[in-house]
């Protein structure tokens, strides 16, 4: 198997969203997602030698990544001291949950699975869009995912109106070909 | 055939509006002609539902990325901490 090699000098353009909306699924907080992102990166360069080259650049920074995430639930809740389960932490009312059967999660309540989804069609999609071309991936990016207006992107890249529309037919047909095999 | 005398528009411009509308930016005219053309157009029927299944699943899974001022800060953090490093050695 060859090895894979590190190039740090585009981490930044390949990587940062991926780490970005993992991170944000996790944390829930854009501040919070953003220092983390950063501390991975700079610890990262840091433990560069100690990459063995059995894993994808990718892998490598997520797996830091999910310690950095690990080690910041492990601060706040030694700030709060405590970490503690209330079971009788919804009872406002008299009657309702009295019975711990009532307490149990609703079957029909899909929210949870409905995330964790959610995340899974949020990494397939960053995993196609790092397949497209670069120019193409900047402005799907920015159209859709950032939603900037088009006039915007124009004199930010220097294109013209229908230049834009050509790219972006180009790679949403790219997305969905990608997303049908990986996803849907 | 004359393109004049074509009713509607051809499958260029179709997938043009159709694109165009994935972001609400179609107008109504143009909208009214799409539909028209996917009424015989069975490959722009096709490209269209693609389409608004690939829209549907991006505002699905609330992706989000970082706005353009973090990443310029981050981009700079990164490459002071990349001289230092290649400094250092």
């Amino acid at each position: 198997m060859p090895k894979n090699l590190l190039n740090p000098n585009k981490w930044i353009d390949l990587y940062a969203d991926y780490l970005f909306n993992y991170t944000i699924s996790r944390v829930n907080d854009r501040e919070i997602a953003q220092d983390l992102v950063q501390d991975t990166f700079l610890a990262a360069l840091k433990s560069m030698k100690n990459f063995k080259g059995e894993a994808n650049e990718r892998t490598w920074l997520i797996s830091i990544l999910k310690r950095k995430i690990i080690d910041y639930y492990r601060k706040i809740n030694s700030n709060k001291g405590k970490a503690e389960i209330r079971i009788t932490s919804n009872n406002d009312s008299e009657t309702d949950g009295d019975w711990l059967e009532e307490r149990v999660a609703d079957p029909f309540d899909k929210t949870a699975e409905d995330t964790m989804q959610n995340t899974e069609l949020g990494e397939a999609i960053f995993n196609c869009l790092a397949k497209l071309p670069e120019k193409q991936a900047e402005v799907f990016r920015m159209k859709t995912i950032e939603g900037i207006e088009t006039e915007d992107i124009c004199n930010e890249l220097n294109i013209t109106a229908s230049n834009l529309w050509v790219i972006i037919h180009r790679a949403r047909t790219a997305m969905s070909s990608c997303l049908k095999e990986n996803w849907f | 055939m004359n393109k004049k005398f074509r009713i509607g528009i051809s499958c260029h411009e179709a997938n043009h509006v159709c694109d165009k509308s994935q972001y609400k930016e179609s107008t109504f005219w143009e909208k009214v002609k799409l539909n028209i053309h996917l009424l015989y157009c069975k490959a722009c029927r096709e490209y269209t539902n693609a389409n608004s299944k690939l829209t549907a699943a991006i505002s699905d899974s609330k992706v989000t990325c970082m706005d353009k001022n973090s990443r310029e800060y981050l981009k700079n953090e990164f490459n002071k901490a990349l001289d230092d490093d290649s400094l250092s050695k």
